[in-house]
């Protein structure tokens, strides 16, 4: 038995330093709380088990909607990346997404040194083995060296390492992700607390050595020319980019996988975990895709100063020979040297309808947890989730009002609410039409949205809100400034007018019409009547967007405020679900699992029909006015 | 839900030809402005609590459709709390039933029975001791209408619904691939003109659909529905009691002749025209008594037959005689008086009726009134009631619903045609999807994103 020792007071305690660690740590800290972050690998901060890849759509939005809160992903990405590609430039602006393909091992290097360099943070490498729990509340945490810290509020973000279990082929053993320690004490104490836990799991493709590759079979797949950046802030600009390639399965490679799939970890019968469908392994898309005469491929480089090549298309669990005779029919990958070999790995994860929409666990209060082990995937969910948490434990350490995102707010927002109104039973991906208000939620107005709460919050600075509330101005006098203009019908209008392919004018139109006409974009405006002085790009852009989809935005506006109407019936706190008569038996037994805030939220939880909604409100009417009769 | 705004027929019992429509909600008074014409007022600028004559005008084809008295009530000094319109119509069955359907096509929701209560009571218009009752009312009456509405909606009318969403959701999920997925060759880019393709076979499949409602005589004078049996079984009972279940009647027109009494009432969406053949002396056998021309006449209209029988005698060859006199019909059996002690056979009334649906009641004590309704709303649930001579929308709810879709389809075309992004098209596209889900009572989101799943081959 090891013994305990008194480590140190703090406002918060943040176990694990992956993607949602991260973010939950630096904000606390950055709030003014005295924050402990503790990790089993002190080398793998920040540390992408997965593609060398951050962004995408809806989870590049994601990382936009961080940086305008304040947290750390975008910046550290804008620092460290091979490659950045604006993707769907050629739908409309709700669903462009800016990927980037980073160099791993620097920006882990980064975000280390950034956490390292934050005033009221320490940085601790340590093993969780259980959480100190008195009277249903949490009060810090004990390592497996004894060590106990004692905090006001404390966050797991523990991902995939909760007895964690990795596969490949016919080998199985107790691991995190890459070789990393699991964590077993603190899963068997999740347990034993009470937790409901799920078994997810989810897999990674093989790396190849570059120089093994023939890039002269592939096609190049090279980042945008015009500079890119997540972050609001960031001013400067890499120029210098790394390219990405593409390669095709094959029907020998196919060929090869049937004859293998009774030595398949999914097929066996090893793997008890339930995987992500938007995640298959190659095998999973052989097998039920089995029509496709072939499948993508995309080599992506892991770094500047690495030969690693993350194989993305080839998540497998298939044994190691036959890995890298998979590799050995794709071209270009021939003679690849297999580096390391893909796996698939078990954890634990918790059901997330346990969790209240702050990221706090229902049973144990001032206990918080975020990332992978609520039952989600992916880097820039588990740093939203982190971010809220991070943001919810320190103002309860500071007895501040909690802060929750609504779905019309943000996409961070629309994952929270799933995650806790619905749970999930597989690992949960954002996809883009999961929002229902995806056109109001872009990646071009992430700052619109969530400036005035990241400042509110402490994590954007005044200098920063003052230059967004400049921003703000001039998109709106812009606007109003082409309501007012008429654009005449002159020579110049109408030259420029053809060269666009647009119709010519009968009479003059205002400006904002004349943009709203689908061939013409802001350019063509300011050709014609420029404003004072020249626009920022990214007030010109917001202009053209709000004027152009003026029609469809205010249609989403009108369905927000319906939902804002239902989220402003508050459910009372502690209601007795029990004692109200007339709800279906799966509604009440549904209503008390999740214990919704509001009446939208209520309505959003499947197996509560429209009448057991029309009961709860007629319930909380009727409370209220025993209360003031009585 | 209560955030929305809704409207009913809703006459006052015993004023005659009077019949008003009820508007409830945010909305209420731009909903009315939409469809109220008088020179250039509007309702929403006219002072609360006041009385204005105009004329009620479909705006898509510039129709008269009623001339009418509306007061407007601004909330909360309304009975519901919320603004308030009144329509009070002149003309009879035919126009009142029309003014409803405009306003439901205008963006009002059909009340459900008893939400005007509801809403006045979650209002704080109600005390306490009519709350567990409003309760009793929303879970009998709301629950009932949604399984009917999720059970029974089958038949032409929901496959053929069902059949365009899974269209719709074909093209949604593809569009959702292009964006989640863009660097994923293999599949297809949905482009602006299949989409337009789409959209229009849509609209022209709901333009139909609509076009049976409008044109069919359903909507115009409600379905036939005869209550026949012997006498003093009932039959007067039973349609007062539909009348005053259903405070949605229209107007009561005397009978071309006397022996005949015709009630509107609108039973759970189905509006219902019912006869009952009353007046009969007590000795002669129906059948014979009104004639074999006369009651094959009245017979052969109806397009639905209730048949009463009781629960406290023994099964006569009159009652008999009735069964074959309506084989091939819809018919439903009702077994009245069950309060009495029971000398009537039912196995072989079970056997007499066959496929048709049995319902037992004691109008008395008032019981069963709400399984007959159900009967009656399942029957013609799925909206789709043959009348002989091709497929009718009947339901009320089901006609503003398809209104709402086809504007929502329009729209999408619209935007195609315009150039707008196919992600932006998607938007109008996924709400005519969602209208439709919501006739036959489904609209899962999950299903799209299985739909993704499975028909791509998406990961990484
Ligand atoms: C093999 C594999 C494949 C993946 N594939 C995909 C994919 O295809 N797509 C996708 O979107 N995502 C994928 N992911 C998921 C993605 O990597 C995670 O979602 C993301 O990293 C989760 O971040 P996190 O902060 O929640 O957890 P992690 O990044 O896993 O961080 C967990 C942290 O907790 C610490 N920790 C755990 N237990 C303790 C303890 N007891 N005491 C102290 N510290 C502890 C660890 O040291 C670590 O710092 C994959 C992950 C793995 C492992
Ligand atoms: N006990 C009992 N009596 C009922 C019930 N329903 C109706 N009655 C009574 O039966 C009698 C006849 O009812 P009506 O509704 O007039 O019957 P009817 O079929 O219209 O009769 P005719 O018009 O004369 O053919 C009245 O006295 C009713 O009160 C019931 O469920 N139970
Ligand atoms: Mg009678």
């Amino acid at each position: 038995m090891v013994k305990k020792f008194e480590a140190g007071n703090y406002d918060v305690i943040v176990i694990g330093a992956g993607h949602a660690g991260v973010e939950a740590g630096l904000a606390s800290a950055r709030m003014g709380a005295k924050t402990l972050m503790l990790t089993i690998n002190l080398d793998m901060v920040a540390f992408m088990p997965c593609n060398p890849s951050v962004g995408g759509p809806a989870k590049g939005i994601v990382v936009r909607e961080i940086d305008a809160l304040g947290g750390q992903m975008g910046r550290t990405i804008d620092q460290t990346h091979i490659q950045m590609r604006m993707l769907n430039t050629g739908k409309g602006p709700a669903v462009r997404a800016l990927r980037a393909q980073a160099d791993k091992v620097l920006y882990q290097q980064m975000m280390k040194e950034t956490i390292e360099n934050e005033p009221n943070m320490t940085l601790l490498q340590g093993m969780v083995e259980e959480l100190i729990i008195e009277e249903g509340e949490c009060h810090g945490v004990i390592t497996n060296t004894g060590a106990t810290f004692r905090a006001k509020t404390t966050i797991i973000t523990a991902g995939t390492f909760l007895r964690g279990e990795v596969i490949i082929g016919d080998l199985k053993y107790s691991s995190g992700p890459n070789n990393q320690q699991p964590s077993i004490g603190l899963a068997d104490h999740m347990r034993d607390l009470g937790f409901d836990v799920v078994r997810f799991k989810t897999g990674t493709p093989p790396r190849v050595n570059s120089s093994t590759i023939d890039y002269t079979k592939t096609e190049i797949q090279p980042g945008d020319e015009t500079p890119r950046a997540f972050s609001y802030e960031t001013t400067e600009f890499i120029t210098d980019q790394l390219p990405c390639w593409l390669t095709y399965t094959n029907a020998e490679t196919h060929q090869i996988i049937d004859d293998n799939l009774h030595r398949s970890a999914m097929y066996s019968g090893m793997i008890k975990g339930t995987g992500p469908r938007y995640c298959p392994s190659i095998e999973d898309k052989v097998v039920r895709f089995n029509d496709k005469p072939r499948h993508q491929i995309f080599l992506e480089p892991e770094g500047r100063n690495t030969k690693e090549v993350y194989v993305q298309g080839l998540s497998t669990s298939l044994p190691e020979d036959v890995q890298q005779q998979i590799l050995s029919t794709i071209p270009g990958l021939e003679n690849a040297q297999m580096m390391r070999s893909g796996y698939a790995i078990e954890y634990d994860a918790m059901v997330p309808t346990q969790l209240w929409p702050t990221l706090e666990t229902k049973k144990i209060r001032n206990l918080y947890t975020a990332g992978q082990i609520n039952g989600t995937s992916g880097y820039e969910e588990a740093a939203g989730q982190g971010l809220m948490a991070g943001i919810n434990a320190a103002r309860r350490a500071f007895n501040k009002e909690e802060v929750i995102l609504s779905r019309s707010d943000a996409y961070i927002g629309v994952l929270i609410d799933d995650l806790v109104t619905k749970g999930t039973n597989e690992p949960y991906r954002l996809l883009t039409s999961r929002a229902e208000y995806r056109l109001l939620l872009r990646h071009d107005n992430a700052d619109l949205r969530l400036t005035d709460v990241g400042h509110e919050i402490g994590l954007i600075s005044d200098e920063r809100y003052s230059r967004f509330n400049a921003k703000k101005d001039m998109i709106d006098a812009e606007i109003n400034r082409l309501k007012e203009v008429i654009i005449k019908p002159n020579e110049a209008t109408q030259s420029l007018l053809e060269e666009a392919g647009s119709s010519a004018l009968k009479d003059g139109i205002r400006g904002t019409d004349l943009l709203r006409r689908p061939e013409i974009t802001y350019n063509h405006i300011k050709a014609l009547i420029p404003a004072e002085t020249e626009l920022p790009g990214d007030v010109e852009e917001q202009v053209e967007i709000q004027v152009k989809y003026e029609g469809y935005i205010e249609k989403s506006l009108q369905q927000v405020d319906k939902l804002k109407k239902m989220e402003n019936k508050k459910i009372p706190e502690g209601i007795d679900y029990d004692a109200i008569t007339g709800l279906a038996s799966e509604a009440r037994q549904k209503l008390r699992e999740v214990q919704p805030l509001s009446i939208a939220q209520a309505s959003r939880i499947s197996g509560v029909n429209p009448a057991d909604i029309s009961i709860l409100l007629v319930y909380i009417e009727q409370g209220k006015i025993a209360k003031v009769s009585g | 839900m209560e955030f929305d705004t809704i409207a009913a027929i809703s006459t006052p019992m015993g004023e005659g030809a009077i019949a008003i429509v009820r508007l409830s909600g945010d909305e209420a008074f731009t909903i009315a402005d939409r469809v109220y014409r008088s020179g250039g007022k509007q309702l929403q600028s006219v002072p609360s609590h006041t009385i204005h004559y105009g004329h009620i005008v479909d705006p898509k084809t510039d129709e008269t459709i009623e001339e009418v008295m509306v007061s407007v009530m601004k909330g909360p000094k309304t009975f519901t709390r919320e603004d308030v319109v009144e329509i009070n119509c002149h003309g009879g069955v035919v126009s009142v039933n029309r003014v409803l359907q405009l306003l439901l096509r205008e963006g009002a929701r059909l009340a459900e029975p008893g939400e005007f209560t509801k809403r006045a009571f979650l209002n704080g218009r109600i005390d306490l001791s009519q709350a567990e009752a409003v309760m009793d009312l929303i879970r009998a009456k709301t629950d009932r209408a949604m399984n009917v509405a999720m059970n029974q909606m089958q038949g032409r009318l929901s496959r053929l619904v069902q059949s365009l969403r899974q269209e719709i959701l074909e093209i949604l999920a593809q569009v959702e691939v292009n964006i989640d997925y863009p660097e994923y060759d293999d599949v297809e880019e949905m482009t602006l003109t299949m989409m337009m393709e789409k959209s229009q076979y849509v609209r022209d499949e709901v333009e139909k659909l609509l076009k049976t409602s409008e044109q069919g005589k359903i909507l115009r004078e409600g379905l036939s529905t005869v209550i026949i049996g012997r006498p003093n079984v009932g039959k007067s009972s039973l349609l007062n009691s539909l009348v005053q279940e259903n405070k949605a009647i229209v107007t009561d027109i005397p009978g071309t002749t006397r022996d005949v009494i015709e009630e509107y009432v609108n039973v759970r969406g189905v509006p219902l025209k019912l006869v009952d053949t009353a007046g009969i002396r007590e000795t002669e056998d129906i059948v014979e008594r009104i004639g074999v021309e006369r009651s094959r006449q009245v017979l052969k209209e109806a397009d639905l037959i209730l048949l009463v029988l009781n629960h406290g005698e023994e099964l006569s060859d009159e009652d008999r005689r009735l069964f074959e006199a309506v084989t091939g019909m819809d018919v439903i059996v009702i077994v009245n008086k069950t309060d009495l002690a029971q000398e009537i056979d039912l196995e072989e009334v079970k056997q007499l009726s066959g496929d048709h649906k049995l319902v037992t009641t004691s109008l008395l004590k008032e019981q069963g009134v709400d399984e007959l309704e159900e009967a009656i709303a399942s029957l013609f649930f799925d909206g789709s009631v043959d009348l002989g001579d091709g497929t009718y929308v009947s339901n009320s709810r089901h006609i503003a619903l398809l209104h709402q879709a086809l504007q929502a389809i329009e729209e999408a075309i619209q935007g195609a045609e315009m150039g707008m992004p196919v992600d932006m098209v998607q938007i109008d596209l996924r709400r005519t999807w969602e209208i439709l889900g919501e006739m036959i009572g489904d609209t899962v989101q999950e299903s799209l994103i299985d739909q993704l799943f499975s028909q791509f081959c998406l990961g990484k």
